[in-house]
């Protein structure tokens, strides 16, 4: 916002205020209009989150942001954007989601390839969008040209090589089943920004623009997974990967909440979050085994024996997933293999 | 694109007016054929309260599981031989179709082949399923989806004249739920034929279930968010050549079924099983057992209590028992083991009651997870009670007068 405004500034002084009109200076704001409205914008362009869509580059009042530990899709580079109408803030609520105001919005854009230029193919954004009757959900398709990307209601898949080289078809989800995976107890909600897992750095920088109201207590808990070191203790990387991977649906209230299984960073009782824990609708997915964690046995742990399956039916997470992130089983079964 | 506004505005304004106006539901209509998959989808996501999509008749070949979160909505199809959703090259998600709306119908479609689940419904209250039919064509096999029906953590249900052929797992399974009716239905070459699972006020009537591993479970586990199975009826079923060898991937309780099972009740408070036929069920007619592993859950009772076993058509069974010392125990029972098999472990006063003319063995163990080299097997000896007092159950009646 500030930056927004002192180019307006520079503006008025360099062209005179006489000639200072918006369409002339600078790019549309974000649309308020149609974050809050009833319907579903047919064009990701049509919100005018960002100046350059090509190139991600964010409008006035959204703001970049990473997760300490994000959730994988593919490999999929991820820009995560937070927009907030002028004059509003976040607030914080200690370590959970931060709390946001009615005409906020949250954009992710999906993207696999090299840099930030001509080499990196953008996929699909996805937005939430805060409206005064709850959180709406919708999914958006790149074109070829990457000029725009185009409202996907029924989702859709599209064929290319993760970075880690494997050529997948790789699936865009359908309104529905964004919340599959953004919803509890029936409504739909954020999932990624909780407190716990944004930087210090970046809560901070929030607070200073305005943005936040205050640096919330517990920030920053969950360990960074991309400045992750093979002497780090397990059970930190393990439980915070299964937590951003897994528990927005194995959690009470959540999608799969009937399988008794609650991985959330939070659940201190070792039976909930898989440990001798028996499955109760896994079907083919239970691989022969009888509990999700057995401890001191990956082999033995259905948990770790889903994850490290790509085949629907047995592949965990059901939705989000056409390859195995060698990476994070790693971590798991490396926290399980240690584990008394 | 943005198809729905125009109704929205509607909606709100009519919403202003007055606070209940009902909308006038539509009937959308979706033919099989190109682009048939994301047509279908894109209706199930635009349908508003109380409309209908139609399913045209023919095949639709989907990659991708197809889902409804919308109350209200009616999905109908031209018959279960004639609209076949085939999930054969399904790419993703863990089942064919998932609810999570309330007052849903479904009917009159198939579901072929879906890599896990054929039909979920989950939180989705007072849903119908009525002629549906859901099928693994291969038959039975271990890599084929575990549960054919599948309504969980759901207040009303009614599944009826249905069919399910092939699940690894249950063909019609209703999990921690309440107010069930499950009649008029055809389960075959399932692992369990219809299993009611951790669910109170279940009236399973008129079903057959046949060349299932086992027929009709009633089971009640530990650790589940919802706890407390219970008040179930089995009235009227027929039960028969329950032989199929099981196919369950191990580590599911469902592995643990012995081929040949008629009726299983595992835990539960209050099961009541009459004026059923049974005939060449193998190892067991019916079998009434406690819960044996170990577990860590104040809130579970592990007993079988007020179990029922009424008068029944008992034919041919027991002759071929999937069972340690099988020799031994048919030369004991004269080459044909009695129709009810009992654990014999019986909380207090309310372990296994019969009604006249029902025999039975025990295998005369007294504690759950106690050790079966323990077992004293004998004949059944209790006094049959004349009487009982049973609460009529079922889904709520505004569910069958749904479907006149």
């Amino acid at each position: 916002m500030r930056f927004a405004s002192s180019l307006l500034l520079l503006a008025c002084a360099s062209l005179g205020a006489g000639l200072a009109q918006a369409d002339v200076i600078g790019p549309p704001r974000v649309n308020d209009a149609v974050i809050r409205g009833e319907g579903f914008p047919a064009r990701l362009s049509d919100f005018a989150f960002f100046t350059q869509a090509r190139f991600q580059m964010p409008n006035a009042g959204v703001h970049p942001y990473a997760l300490n530990t994000p959730l994988w899709s593919d490999g999929a580079e991820k820009l995560r954007f937070i927009y907030l109408p002028e004059g509003t803030q976040l607030a914080a609520d200690g370590e959970g989601l931060l709390k946001f105001p009615v005409g906020a919005a949250i954009i992710k854009t999906f993207a696999f390839g090299e840099g930030e230029g001509e080499d990196r193919r953008l996929i699909e954004t996805r937005v939430l969008l805060h409206r005064a009757d709850g959180w709406v959900a919708l999914p958006y398709r790149w074109n070829a040209e990457q000029t725009d990307a185009v409202l996907a209601l029924t989702g859709g898949r599209v064929d290319l090589t993760t970075p880690a080289g494997e050529a997948i078809s790789y699936a865009i989800p359908n309104k529905n089943q964004c919340k599959s995976c953004h919803s509890k107890d029936g409504q739909v909600i954020p999932i990624g920004p909780k407190a716990r897992n944004l930087s210090a750095e970046w809560l901070g920088a929030m607070v200073k623009q305005g943005a936040l109201d205050k640096v919330p207590a517990g920030g920053g808990t969950l360990p960074s997974w991309r400045a992750r070191k093979a002497s780090d203790p397990a059970a930190p990387l393990a439980r915070a990967y299964l937590d951003v991977n897994c528990a927005h649906c194995h959690q009470p209230g959540g999608g799969a909440s009937n399988s008794g299984l609650d991985l959330r960073w939070e659940q201190a009782d070792p039976h909930a979050f898989g440990i001798m824990k028996r499955p109760v609708a896994a079907g083919r997915g239970a691989g022969n085994m009888d509990f999700a964690i057995v401890p001191g046995h990956p082999e033995q742990s259905i948990l770790l024996y889903r994850m490290d399956s790509a085949e629907p039916g047995i592949a965990m997470p059901e939705l989000g997933k056409s390859s195995v992130d060698h990476e994070g089983v790693a971590a798991v079964r490396r926290w399980i293999a240690e584990m008394k | 694109m943005n198809r729905l506004a125009p109704r929205h505005l509607l909606a709100s304004a009519a919403l202003l007016a007055s606070a209940a106006a009902p909308l006038a539901a539509e009937t959308h209509r979706v033919a099989p054929g190109e682009g048939g998959a994301e047509r279908l989808q894109e209706a199930l996501i635009l349908a508003e309260a109380g409309d209908v999509i139609e399913l045209g008749e023919g095949r639709f070949t989907l990659t991708d599981g197809l889902s409804l979160d919308v109350d209200g909505v009616t999905v109908r199809g031209a018959g279960m031989d004639k609209t076949v959703l085939d999930f054969t090259g399904q790419q993703g998600a863990g089942e064919g179709l998932l609810v999570t709306s309330d007052n849903v119908t479904l009917r009159d479609f198939a579901v072929e082949n879906p890599k896990g689940d054929g039909i979920k419904s989950k939180g989705a209250d007072n849903i119908i399923y009525r002629g549906i039919r859901v099928e693994w064509t291969g038959g039975p096999k271990e890599s084929n989806g575990a549960y054919g029906i599948y309504p969980v953590e759901s207040t009303g249900v009614l599944v009826t004249q249905s069919k399910v052929s092939g699940a690894s797992d249950a063909g019609i399974y209703v999990g921690q739920s309440r107010d069930i009716t499950v009649s008029e239905n055809i389960v075959s070459f399932n692992v369990a034929g219809i299993e009611i699972e951790n669910s109170r006020n279940a009236l399973v009537t008129n079903n057959i279930a046949t060349r299932n591993t086992g027929g009709l479970l009633v089971f009640d586990l530990p650790g589940l968010p919802v706890m407390g199975g219970g008040n179930v009826i089995l009235r009227e079923n027929v039960v028969k050549d329950n032989d199929t060898a099981n196919f369950a991937p191990k580590g599911n309780i469902v592995a643990s079924v012995r081929r040949g099972t008629g009726v299983l009740v595992m835990a539960n408070d209050g099961v009541l099983i009459e004026n059923n036929a049974f005939e060449n069920n193998p190892t067991a007619h019916v079998m009434v057992v406690a819960y044996v592993q170990p577990f860590d859950d104040a809130r579970y009772n592990p007993y079988a209590r007020n179990v029922i076993v009424g008068p029944n058509a008992f034919g041919r069974g027991g002759d071929d028992p999937q069972l340690d010392g099988k020799e031994m125990l048919l030369a004991a029972f004269g080459g044909a083991l009695p129709p009810v098999l009992w654990d014999g472990i019986a909380q207090g006063d309310t372990g296994l009651r019969i009604a006249k003319g029902v025999t039975g063995w025990t295998l005369g163990l007294k504690t759950p997870g106690q050790s079966l080299a323990e077992a004293q097997p004998g004949p059944l000896m209790l006094t049959p009670v004349e009487s009982w007092d049973f609460p009529e159950v079922g889904a709520p009646a505004a569910l069958e007068a749904r479907l006149k």
